[in-house]
């Protein structure tokens, strides 16, 4: 039997959807359109943020919801590009969406890391 | 098949509508992450970024972008018991207990990270 990834795929495409459901809402709340706005202003000062993002327990999570969802992004973008009719390009499409992600995760892990 | 099969009815419409919630996603991460590394930078990158997401496009893509989360979400909860039968011996644990344990753990996390942040 041909080897596969496919199960990788699908276990890392499962557990970015349960992370981006129970966690994107509120932190698109929060820092995409609270914090911007100007509301809860003592919350977003400087100071606060960068003490509370710099906590390894923060890192950690930051990591986790910012990568997982790429993976569960690259999963999902690359069967809508072969369903909307790009059959032919069908390995090339995984190796561009997958390789996002990676390339998404090691960023996340740089950026994270040198804080 | 053609391209525009999913205009052709409703359900594959919501579809469609469901898979391209994850592009939403994506990109208010990768936001997410500029952020964060705007924070390293400094005090002055941080508000030089916060009032570049305060501005017009970016306050819209923000809520597009939430409503994108939100359909993500209730889609993914209600549609798990149909992914994975969960059972307990014999007995499959009914779809609404699993529906309804998904909708309290979302409830739970989301106001323990609004707690920690705000």
């Amino acid at each position: 039997m041909k080897h596969s990834n496919e199960p990788i795929w699908w276990s890392l495409f499962a557990a970015g959807g349960v992370v981006a459901a129970l966690m994107v809402p509120v932190l698109t709340l929060l820092t995409g359109i609270a914090a911007p706005a100007g509301w809860a202003r003592e919350a977003f000062t400087y100071d606060r943020v960068a003490a509370l993002v710099s906590h390894p327990l923060s890192r950690l999570l930051l990591f986790v919801v910012i990568s997982l969802p790429l993976f569960h992004w690259a999963h999902r973008f690359r069967f809508t590009l072969v369903d909307l009719g790009l059959k032919g390009a069908r390995s090339t499409i995984a190796i561009a969406c997958y390789g996002a992600a990676v390339v998404g995760t090691v960023l996340a892990a740089f950026v994270l890391i040198s804080l | 098949m053609p391209g525009n099969w999913w205009l052709i009815n409703r359900a594959y419409f919501i579809f469609m509508i469901r898979e391209l919630t994850s592009v939403f996603i994506a990109i208010y991460l990768v936001l997410l992450l500029i952020l964060i590394n705007r924070i390293a930078a400094g005090p002055d990158a941080y508000r030089a970024y916060l009032a570049f997401l305060a501005t017009p496009v970016m306050r819209a893509f923000h809520i597009v972008a939430l409503a994108a989360a939100l359909f993500h979400s209730i889609t993914w909860f209600t549609l798990a018991p149909k992914g994975l039968a969960v059972r307990l011996g014999e007995r499959r644990i009914p779809d609404a207990v699993i529906i309804g344990s998904n909708f309290a753990a979302w409830i739970v996390v989301s106001v323990l990270l609004a707690w920690i942040i705000l």
